[in-house]
């Protein structure tokens, strides 16, 4: 076989690199102490302002205690027992695809995903995962042309060193809360994108296309700055379950849209949910926020959440900006034993800002699921509005779903919209659908599909097809 | 096509059925008519295999083959149709999408390639054609806000698409005004065929001057107590029940 020019590239030089070697000689031993955030920060070569910064937050977070408001219960994790600095694909991960879990496997061909990609997604060694590496190489050429910067936040730090003092951490500082202090002392590595003022960007931006953001670790760290009047989508994650031998996931998105600019974040997360018994599940830690800082500036959040042992999440928007507009559209799914508690916040601060709220959220066999928003409207927002709607499915009867809508109002003028419900599947619509030829996880799959709507249609095309297969293979036996 | 002897079904601890018989031959129209709580309406669900119901006695066989073991979308396979008393609603899920899935589930059943898009649009033109029907509620989900008298056209117009051998209509004309019933009655005589049989479930004979039964069965106390003709019907209008010694029967 005959590989590409490009691919050679890419497998010679991880050799010129001494791939190997490398990851054995900079896995750091288990442990959290400042030495070790000195020593990250040095690995990496990053300026001195960084370094500073890590260890702010660093010192910030021994101060910290972990938060236990969110409902959900798992083992105390024990933070001088995770390896900081590691390569996640170490050598005793798997050799081939027969050591994969034949469930995940078969996952893998149910989303039809080709079997370079199973391998590069299960953390097999392979030499380049073919098409991405070419579609990165084209895309890249492209958004130059534009002069929009995508690149790992690594990268960035070296390349536009400005640009990230003077943003990051300006949405999410490291004094907001226990996980986005830890990462900030600790973040391995992220994606960073600026668009220039006036500039639309000419297309999707996926992680998908990125290979080395695939292995950003366990503290992954994003920034995505919107300069005036430009627009983005950013895609993150993917359908593909992904093997990851990190449990704690802590990761920090910020966005930054100024005056009439846009910036829409799509995220399908399927990480591993933990064996039948819920063991060895991910548990994911995020905070991800958006600040409408310009005028008629909009964030839109979109997210699918299947994966996960613990989901810990609450994309938010701060609408400073006169008529900006926060959005957030939410399906995540938690069934065996995961638990999830997940929604956002709308912190209103312009005037005339308006923001959407539609969560839907679906619980089969034990799984528990909460919704946990906060719409705050702040005494200067004359003429904000606020739509919530909640829906809550569940399947079976050992499940749970839980609601807890927070509204505080400081100004009289404000338009607040509550809707929320909680439904089961009815034995009349599965009797419905399989009394005209479907079959019960059919009947299912379309009536989850058809709850989740809303919801999808808010995905780019591609994304939304493969949410809803993804669904239907998740919810899969779902009902006995 | 159809034969039902000495059917019994519960509904908990209470027998409904009590011993039921019933013949129909390919392409026969039959009504079933008879007082609330008479069992029309269970015998429909046990035909269509509704949980909830407990078969204690009698088969059914269908096409030559044992109904009563097969699951409901096995027997929508075979080419059998329920058009539900109540539809139910949907939210979300896009009548079209709902009915290609359907009609492909039961082709693929039938080992007949699946129709595509192109395919499918096709023949709902067509049907709607047949049926002097509109495509207004093609675009929304399944029976979600529609009224009455739109879900029972919607019961219809499904009838059409999946084409099924024997359609069982539970109390179509329920709930309707005479301009819906009539357009619900021009549809089933539309599909109306030597391949096609049906029963009709109603309460009352208005139906039966829209719909025209080759045979009348009197249904009373879980047994079919009367057969006859269509002329059946009309006497049952004029005497009632009662005349049948079927009125304490709910």
């Amino acid at each position: 076989m005959s590989a590409s020019p490009a691919v050679e590239a890419i497998v010679e030089s991880e050799y010129e690199h001494g791939f190997i070697t490398e990851i054995e000689s900079d896995t750091f031993l288990p442990g959290l102490d400042e030495g070790v955030v000195r020593a990250i920060s040095a690995r990496k070569g990053e300026p001195e302002f960084l370094l500073e910064y890590r260890l702010k937050a660093f010192r910030h977070w021994q101060t910290l205690a972990t938060p236990r408001w969110a409902h959900v219960h798992y083992p105390e994790i024990d933070y001088q027992a995770i390896s900081y600095f590691s390569a996640p694909k170490s050598k005793d991960g798997p050799k081939s695809l027969d050591e994969i879990d034949p469930a995940l496997r078969e996952t893998y061909n149910k989303l039809g995903i080709p079997i370079e990609e199973q391998m590069a997604l299960s953390g097999i060694a392979v030499d380049a995962v073919f098409d991405s590496v070419s579609v990165a190489t084209t895309f890249r050429t492209k958004l130059a042309e534009a002069g929009v910067i995508f690149c790992a936040i690594s990268e960035a730090v070296h390349d536009y060193p400005d640009l990230i003092k003077q943003h990051l951490g300006s949405v999410v500082p490291h004094t907001d809360n226990f996980y986005a202090a830890l990462n900030a002392a600790v973040f391995s590595d992220g994606t960073f994108v600026y668009v220039p003022k006036g500039v639309r960007c000419p297309m999707e931006l996926s992680t998908y296309f990125r290979i080395n953001a695939r292995n950003t670790g366990q503290f992954e760290r994003t920034l995505i700055v919107a300069e005036a009047g430009s627009h983005v989508s950013y895609l993150e994650g993917c359908t593909a379950p992904m093997r990851d031998e990190n449990q704690l996931h802590a990761a920090v998105v910020e966005l930054i849209a100024m005056d009439d600019a846009e910036i829409k974040y799509s995220t399908v997360q399927n990480w591993y949910p933990g064996d039948a018994q819920g063991r060895g599940g991910i548990y994911n830690f995020v905070t991800k926020r958006g600040d409408c800082r310009g005028a008629r500036s909009k964030i839109s959040w979109t997210q699918v959440e299947t994966g996960s042992a613990i989901t810990w999440k609450y994309p938010s928007c701060l609408l400073r900006g006169d008529d900006s507009v926060g959005e957030f559209y939410s399906v995540a799914v938690t069934k065996g034993r995961q638990q999830a508690d997940t929604g956002t916040k709308m912190i209103h601060l312009g005037r005339n800002t308006r923001s959407t709220i539609v969560s839907k959220g679906i619980s089969a066999g034990e799984g528990q699921q909460t919704y946990r928003g906060l719409v705050r409207i702040a005494a200067k927002a004359q003429g904000a509005r606020n739509h919530t709607q909640c829906d809550s499915l569940l399947i079976g009867d050992r499940c749970g779903a839980h609601t807890f809508p927070y509204i505080e109002v400081k100004n009289p003028s404000a338009q607040m919209e509550h809707e929320a419900t909680t439904s089961k599947i009815s034995d009349d619509q599965l009797f419905y659908c399989r009394s005209r030829g479907l079959t019960t996880e059919d009947s299912v799959s379309m009536i989850v599909n058809g709850f989740c709507k809303q919801v999808f249609n808010q995905l780019p095309m591609e994304f939304a097809v493969e949410a809803q297969k993804l669904l239907s293979i998740s919810l899969e036996g779902a009902v006995g | 096509m159809l034969s039902v002897k000495g059917l019994k079904a519960n509904v908990g601890d209470k027998e409904i059925l009590k011993g039921l018989d019933l013949e129909i031959g390919r392409g026969e129209v039959h009504a079933i008519m008879g007082p609330n709580g008479s069992g029309k309406s269970t015998l429909a669900h046990v035909l269509s295999g509704r949980e909830g119901y407990t078969v204690t006695g009698g088969s059914v066989t269908f096409e030559g083959q044992d109904l009563l073991d097969l699951e409901p979308e096995a027997r929508a396979h075979l080419g059998l149709f329920l058009a539900f008393q109540y539809p139910v609603e949907l939210p979300g899920v896009n009548n079209t999408y709902f009915l290609k899935a359907a009609l492909n589930a039961i082709r693929k059943a039938r080992g007949e390639p699946e129709l595509d898009a192109v395919s499918f649009l096709r023949l709902m033109k067509e049907k709607l054609k047949v049926l002097h029907l509109d495509d207004s509620l093609l675009k929304r989900p399944v029976n979600f806000g529609f009224s009455g008298g739109e879900k029972k056209r919607n019961e219809i117009f499904q009838m059409a698409i999946l084409e099924p051998k024997l359609a069982i209509l539970d109390e179509t004309d329920s709930g309707l005004d005479i301009d819906a019933l009539r357009i619900v009655a021009d549809g089933v005589n539309a599909l109306r065929s030597p391949e096609r049989s049906v029963i009709l479930v109603t309460h009352y004979q208005r139906l039966l001057d829209y719909i025209q039964p080759d045979y009348v069965h009197v249904l009373a106390k879980g047994q079919i107590i009367r057969s006859g003709g269509k002329e059946l019907a009309l006497e049952l209008e004029d005497k009632g029940y009662g005349w049948l010694g079927a009125e304490e029967a709910a």
